[in-house]
């Protein structure tokens, strides 16, 4: 779907005649479609897991969402250590694979672990850690696979392709489900199939660091030496210090269900709204940050979630939720494979997984602290306040960004 | 070409076996015994069959007798004077959209509600005039498993709806209660049919709130109080009390003395405690529904196996 708009996009422009596809490596795609379907695999079991704990088991899932919280902490750790023993052992593909083949057997072990709580509470975790082992060196499969002027481009392919699959997923659940008569364990059996089919796509079609072999020597003290290279480390810093002052997810959809008074019903339609846009947006984004630079789309990003919060803050008209949730999903197109594109580079080819795996940690550690302090603001000053608080910090820090320029076009 | 072949060979058997599992699943989950018609005809102890996921009935005097199991398919279910609740997920809905029926003494359905969420507890009046419900909601955040419950209850005679009783006023020691992530569970009523008992769940704490329904405002009465259930006599309260993550144990409060009893079962109870009489607890348990004495005295006692989401129509006296 998106090949085809940004073939016709290129098309209509004339000024440049080759099909968009033949400038995304095979490898790209393939990365891209085991994405897709690991995502589609992954997003089944999201889906049905809270009905499966309180129905199946009885259990109180709201323990459950602590336990989630700790395992979040505990996979950006693993994801830096996945990037580095695969640059180390120069085997990206082999890691990513099993981290997605760790992720796989996981979901035999929700169909195994029966009502054990113990069980599915290690399951869950387990399924995080490989999770969090693929993606430094998926990411460095893709950097590595591009030419260096259309790296945006791939990761909006690889990023699209990747919603697609979570898109799809709890459809196929639902089919699932149906089709069942209601048994969850044959959505876990069908979502480790699904999760088979994208490791063998992985293990056929995705080649291991294609291109010349980088003589980087690696070891836990060139990772750290990374931090001392003065580009990376101001990219690094500017991403985690831009993730600290943005709001997360879960907290702009509740202001949009307080604020426009959603019903419950509806609510789950707010994600798919800023996913949709991401799906439609990742492509044309990611080649416009080949074109104008990755560091202003990248910023251009965060402006548009001030923006929205902005927005969320003003009078409750009814398309400004829509107009906001849209934004939503620019920052998300601008921003999540556009850094992986910007920070690419800036890493020698045989660091690259651990390159990425330390930006994308950064990043999401501070958006960690982000939601505690975003929490806090909002119970001491109440919503409105707080957002507003929210919009202003991110601002500042964009502009500073700016200034600060830590990529050079 | 070789890549491709295996690719698509692979891909073919693994879709095979999903399909295959998920057929037989279907088999498994058939129900094959005809439905008994059920009453709520006094001295029954009514279940949810955990193998079928139907009503099904024993007599009180004898549980372990071979169930006659209904047509009605229930996740929770409870009953008093004449009128039971029943929720049931609507099947193939993601995320989860339950069905609240309101049925009366035949299991006739007399109102149904669609509510979004994952049943939890169910209760109705001990005078029949109200059904309360716990549901669990999602998607407060995608891809990832956040929860918040939502209480709500119906008039049976008036037809009045209240989908979350999380607008009312509370009192925290004399002063009103305010913050953003306030939750309630497991309500549970008086005789009158006004007094009634909630759980606070509020910044990782959890209230006992005890409200009036006609001037609609409660108080909190103490802390680390779960799914309260309220004693015929109206003096105790039994709930869940937290002793550790994810453990829970059956206590019993004299809301006279604020008195707490720990009762004898010693296994972690994630259930709201249903009394069967002043004296006796029931409660679900690893897929079976259990009794102990109210006064911590005794031992646990397994009433009937397979069976979850217990309910009691009481003897005439």
């Amino acid at each position: 779907m998106y090949i085809a708009a940004s073939r016709t996009s290129d098309l209509a422009s004339g000024t440049d005649r080759k099909p968009a596809l033949k400038r995304v490596s095979a490898n790209v795609l393939a990365l891209g479609m085991v994405s897709l379907v690991t995502d589609v695999s992954s997003e089944m079991v999201t889906a049905v897991l809270p009905l499966y704990l309180v129905l199946g088991l009885g259990l109180n899932p709201l323990q459950f969402g602590l336990l989630d919280g700790l395992y979040a902490g505990a996979t950006a750790v693993v994801r830096v250590l996945g990037g580095h023993l695969a640059d180390r052992w120069r085997r990206l593909k082999a890691v990513a694979g099993f981290g997605y083949g760790l992720s796989a057997v996981c979901k035999l072990g929700l169909v195994a672990a029966g009502s054990s709580v113990a069980a599915i509470g290690v399951v869950l975790a387990a399924d995080r850690t490989g999770k969090g082992l693929r993606t430094g060196p998926r990411d460095a499969l893709i950097s590595l696979s591009s030419e260096p002027a259309t790296l945006g481009r791939s990761f909006g392919v690889h990023r699209a392709m990747d919603t697609v699959g979570a898109f799809l997923g709890p459809l196929v659940a639902m089919a699932v489900l149906a089709l069942s008569l209601g048994s969850y364990s044959s959505v876990f059996f069908t979502s480790f199939c699904i999760a088979a089919i994208a490791v063998l796509l992985l293990a056929l079609f995705v080649r291991d660091r294609p291109g010349g072999v980088d003589r980087a020597a690696v070891s836990a003290r060139a990772a750290f030496g990374l931090l001392r290279q003065q580009d990376f480390r101001r990219v690094a810093l500017w991403a985690a210090l831009l993730g600290l002052v943005t709001v997360g997810d879960s907290f702009v959809y509740l202001v949009l269900q307080r604020r426009w008074e959603i019903a419950a019903t509806y609510f789950p339609l707010l994600p798919l709204g800023t996913a949709g846009v991401y799906l439609l947006l990742a492509v044309p984004l990611g080649k416009l940050a080949d074109r104008v630079g990755r560091w202003p789309v990248f910023l251009g990003g965060h402006v548009a979630l001030c923006l929205a919060l902005v927005l969320l803050c003003g009078p409750a008209y009814a398309v400004l939720p829509v107009v906001a949730l849209a934004l939503h999903g620019v920052f998300y197109a601008a921003t999540d494979g556009v850094l992986m594109a910007a920070a690419g580079p800036l890493v020698p080819a045989g660091l690259r997984a651990t390159g990425l795996a330390v930006v994308q940690t950064g990043q999401a550690v501070a958006r960690m602290l982000s939601s505690v302090l975003f929490g806090l603001a909002w119970t001491l000053w109440d919503l409105r306040p707080a957002v507003l608080v929210a919009a202003v910090c991110l601002a500042a820090v964009a502009l500073a960004a700016a200034f600060a320029k830590p990529v050079r076009p | 070409m070789k890549k491709l072949v295996l690719a698509l060979t692979g891909t073919a058997l693994l879709v095979a076996a999903a399909v295959t599992y998920t057929v037989s699943a279907r088999h498994d989950t058939a129900d094959a015994e005809p439905a008994a018609a059920l009453t709520l005809a006094p001295g029954q102890l009514l279940f949810r069959d955990t193998a079928t996921g139907r009503v099904g009935a024993v007599p009180l005097a004898d549980p372990q007798a071979k169930p006659r199991l209904g047509e009605l398919k229930c996740d929770r279910f409870a009953v008093a004077k004449g009128t039971a609740v029943c929720l049931a997920v609507k099947p193939g809905t993601l995320p989860a959209i339950t069905d609240v029926l309101v049925l009366d003494d035949h299991l006739a359905v007399r109102h149904t509600e669609t509510l979004p969420g994952t049943p939890s507890r169910a209760r109705v009046s001990p005078d029949g005039k109200r059904v309360y419900w716990t549901l669990f909601v999602t998607g407060d955040s995608y891809a990832e498993t956040g929860f918040s419950t939502r209480a709500g209850l119906y008039e049976v005679e008036t037809g009045r709806l209240v989908k979350t009783i999380e607008e009312l006023p509370v009192f925290k020691d004399g002063e009103r209660y305010f913050a953003h992530d306030v939750n309630y569970w497991g309500i549970t009523f008086a005789s009158d049919g006004n007094r009634f008992y909630a759980t606070l769940g509020s910044k990782g704490k959890t209230y006992l709130v005890e409200a009036d329904y006609g001037r609609y405002r409660g108080k909190t009465l103490r802390e680390n109080v779960e799914c309260p259930s309220l004693s015929p006599d109206g003096k105790r309260v039994a709930f869940k009390k937290k002793v550790g993550e994810g453990a829970w144990r059956l206590s019993v409060l004299d809301l006279g003395t604020l008195k707490e009893t720990e009762l004898a079962e010693t296994r972690s109870v994630d259930d709201q405690a249903l009394w069967q009489d002043d004296r006796t607890i029931l409660y679900g348990l690893e897929n079976a529904v259990w009794a102990v004495p109210a006064d911590g005295s005794g031992a646990p006692r397994q009433l009937h196996a397979g069976a979850a989401s217990p309910a009691v129509t009481q003897d005439p006296r």
